[in-house]
């Protein structure tokens, strides 16, 4: 029995009808498959099309299930295992919040300009950040402003594309 | 009224009509009266009133097995719906297409915890292919429409449609039922040739194989079970049938092995577990079959044939996986076998069912026939014997007397067998048979029940007294949910825990009190005058067929167990508790 746990990365096309989301994150608790991150808004509104990222992880055996499971859903067109696929480019945005003076705040300034992280809003006391990258640089950014007085999180889960010219 | 405009109510009898529905079996309630005032206003479309709506979705589902059509229900909402969902389950797990509509509280009430409401489809979406909740009468027919093609396309299930009572008053304009073609539902029914011919390879080259057979074969259509036994007979090799699989291939013929799986055969299990080539056509790999997967026929290269992607490599990895229906399939490899001038290795196959009949000569169906009290599968054979020459249809509940017939009727033909196999529902016979008797009238339909399983549903008498039903109920009458009984005695070390059914109707009263007709057999010498009259009667008929209490249902693999560790009948019996009880491994305990 194959025992390495893989991580991957799904796009799922699917027609932006009541209930598609409820749908899919069933068959993931109903059949106890991971979910480390799901996006999910509609990408053409004439065809009401939404467009599904998750991240998951599993055997090989348990993620090709999770595609097959995912694609015998009626509603979904596509079903493509980006991780497997080829190059592909993965994202996130972080909404950050740091609460402080001095020191810290000029220091969680320092490191956010490092990362390439925006301030979207300040107060005396506070900032907050916008930060896009991939969700391990959020980790790392996230992880550094945990000691400089961060007091909220918002992120966004995964939005991933393949490289190249081809669509999904 | 304007003109070409329907009431929602008038455009779910149309629509169900022009999908070829002639019955419907439901139970009215507030949410759906106007559609049962449509249905009053007409009389192409039969209506049968059950008595729970549990019993509804069974009855749809045996109309739908015996008859490959999509088995259509009628219930109200909340509790109609509620009471629906243990039938759309078993529906779902054995791959049965029905149609279910329930009514709904008024859009504009949804969500507000208004009279009989429930959340139809939050509550079914896990147990049901697909489901809908129509909210504009405009797209009303196309749902209908687009539900039956979900329920009987690819791999079948059920589909439930939710309607609104508003939606059933409003008027809105119907549209006929068109080529279907659906925006994203498109099931793969022909398989990549190369995959097949890989597969012709690979069967031609066999040494010891076997085919391994399921539902998916009857699921297909008559047709594939003629593909089926014409390819088998072909190649010589054996085959075997899962318990949904019976009478996919005729069981007559010399080269069936018989079920396989917990109860099946000791040649079946054993020629699984030995074989070099498993040729899988329509069938899931399920738990009752595989055993203990790691020890699952260790030395086969597998081939698996199956509509549904996630059927493959979902519990066994196989080495060719087939995607598409089963009589594309089988029509292909017949071609291809014939024009490639395949003949296997006669010496190795000679070998091989050397091997398989010393397996079949240690007959593992044999039992010790008792006088005068009742072996179960006596009276089975009996009923066998006794129903030879009618054109027969058999339904079950769930328990021994399930495995029992499984092992002892024959089928020589698909769609003449009814059980609950996925879900294993008590309660599924009787008004399976029901719907089996509305489809064939002229036939004899009979339940082999138990008798707590037929206590699950047994208000279903009236529903078979009301439509004069001749359906027969075979109780085996152990008194005992005699299943739970046997995994007591042989994994609890006999503590009988609430599995003796203390108290019990007279079932011959029983029957009477119902307006039907009641048989009781307690010796051997009165088993066929019994059955003889229960199948005489043109009544429905409650036989209580009283038999031994303590009979155990063999070959069994207990849970966690592999197939070559199968337990045989009486002889083997000895020291049984031991043997299946202390050296069942602790995962395979906590297996069902
Ligand atoms: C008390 C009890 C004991 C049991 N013991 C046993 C036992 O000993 N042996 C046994 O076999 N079972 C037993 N069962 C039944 C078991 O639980 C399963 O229901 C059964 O084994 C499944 O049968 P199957 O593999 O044929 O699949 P089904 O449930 O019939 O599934 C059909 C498969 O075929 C596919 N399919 C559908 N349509 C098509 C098509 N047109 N073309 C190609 N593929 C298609 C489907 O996708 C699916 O994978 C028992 C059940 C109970 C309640
Ligand atoms: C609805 C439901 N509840 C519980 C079970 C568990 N169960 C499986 S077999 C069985 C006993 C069935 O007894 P009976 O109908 O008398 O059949 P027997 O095994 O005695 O032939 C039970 C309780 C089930 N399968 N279905
Ligand atoms: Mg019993």
């Amino acid at each position: 029995m194959e025992t390495t746990i893989e991580k991957h990365t799904i796009s799922v096309l699917v027609d932006n009808e009541p209930g598609v989301l409820a749908r899919v994150i069933g068959l993931f608790s109903g059949r106890g498959y991971n979910i480390e991150s799901l996006t999910v808004a509609e990408v053409d509104a004439e065809q009401k099309v939404s467009r599904i990222t998750i991240v998951t992880s599993g055997t090989r055996m348990i993620i090709e299930q999770i595609k097959n499971q995912l694609d015998r859903l009626v509603p979904v067109h596509r079903v493509r295992d980006l991780t497997d696929e080829g190059p592909h480019i993965e994202r996130e945005l972080a909404l950050i919040k740091v609460a402080g003076t001095g020191d810290r705040r000029i220091e969680s300034l320092r490191i956010a300009d490092i990362f390439k992280a925006r301030v979207v809003d300040a107060t005396l006391s506070s900032f907050v950040f916008e930060m896009t990258g991939s969700a391990a640089e959020l980790d790392d950014f996230i992880g550094l402003m945990r000691q400089l007085g961060l007091v909220d999180v918002s992120r966004t889960g995964v939005a991933a594309i393949s490289k190249g010219a081809a669509s999904l | 009224m304007s003109e070409n405009k329907l009431t929602g109510a008038e455009i779910v009898i149309k629509a169900l009509k022009d999908q070829g529905v002639d019955v419907i079996f439901g139970y009215p309630g507030g949410a759906v009266l106007p559609i049962y005032d449509a249905l009053f206003k007409q009389n192409d479309l039969r209506h049968i009133l059950v008595r729970h709506e549990q019993a509804a979705v069974h009855a749809a589902e045996g109309y739908a097995r015996s008859t490959g059509k999509v088995g259509a229900v009628l219930v109200t909402s909340g509790p109609g719906a509620t009471n629906a969902v243990t039938g759309l389950t078993d529906a779902l797990m054995d791959s049965i297409p029905i149609v279910c509509l329930t009514g709904q509280v008024p859009t504009h009430l949804i969500g507000n915890d208004a009279f009989q409401e429930a959340d139809t489809t939050g509550i079914t979406r896990p147990c049901t292919k697909h489901n809908y909740l129509v909210k504009d009468v405009n797209n009303l027919a196309r749902t209908m429409h687009e539900g039956f093609y979900v329920a009987r396309s690819g791999r079948p299930g059920p589909v439930v449609i939710d309607i609104p009572k508003d939606v059933q008053f409003a008027e809105g304009t119907y549209v006929p039922p068109g080529e279907v073609k659906h925006k994203t539902y498109r099931p793969q029914v022909k398989p990549d040739l190369s995959l097949v011919e890989q597969a012709v390879e690979l069967i031609a080259n066999a040494k010891r194989p076997i085919f391994y057979t399921g539902g998916g074969v009857i699921n297909s259509g008559p047709m594939a079970s003629k593909l089926l036994t014409q390819f088998v007979r072909m190649t010589g090799y054996p085959c075997t049938n899962t318990l949904m699989g019976l009478g996919a291939y005729p069981a007559s013929d010399r080269q069936f092995l018989g079920m396989l799986g917990m109860h099946g055969t000791y040649e079946a299990n054993l020629a699984m577990h030995g074989c070099d080539v498993m040729i899988n056509i329509g069938a899931r790999f399920d738990d009752r079959v595989t055993g203990k997967l790691s020890a699952f026929s260790p030395d086969s290269k597998k081939i698996h044939v199956d509509i549904d992607p996630s059927s493959i490599n979902k519990n066994v990895r196989v080495d060719i996986p087939i995607v598409g229906d089963c009589a594309h399939v089988l029509e292909d490899m017949i071609r291809i076998w014939k024009a490639r001038q395949k003949r296997p290795d006669q010496v190795a196959l000679k070998q091989w069912w050397a091997q398989i009949e010393e397996w079949r000569g240690r007959d593992c169906l044999r039992y010790v026939k008792t006088d005068p009290i009742i072996k179960p599968q006596y009276a089975l054979e009996r009923l066998r014997e006794l129903t030879r020459k009618h054109d027969t249809y058999i339904t079950t509940e769930v328990g021994q007397h399930q495995m029992w017939a499984a092992q002892f009727i024959p089928f020589e033909e698909p769609n003449r067998w009814m059980t609950s196999g996925g879900l294993g529902t008590m309660g599924y016979g009787l008004p399976a048979a029901i719907g089996t008797q509305i489809a064939h009238p002229d036939s004899l339909v009979v339940d082999i029940s138990g008798e707590a399983s037929f206590m699950m549903n047994m208000q279903e008498m009236a529903t078979a007294v009301q439509y004069n039903l001749p359906v027969k109920i075979l109780i085996l009458n152990n008194q005992y949910m005699g299943m739970v009984r046997q995994w007591q005695e042989l994994l609890h070390g006999s503590r009988y825990s609430q599995s003796y059914s203390e108290a019990l109707p007279d079932f011959v009263k029983l029957a009477e009190a119902f307006g039907g007709v009641g048989l009781r057999a307690t010796k051997v010498s009165e088993v066929d005058d019994v059955l003889n009259q229960m199948i005489d009667i043109r009544r429905p008929v409650i036989v209580d067929m009283c038999v031994d209490q303590k009979e155990n249902c063999f070959p069994m693999i207990p849970g966690g167990r592999a197939h070559n560790e199968i337990l045989l009948g009486p002889a083997d019996q000895m020291g049984e508790e031991t043997r299946a009880g202390e050296a069942t491994p602790e995962e395979g305990m906590v297996l069902v």
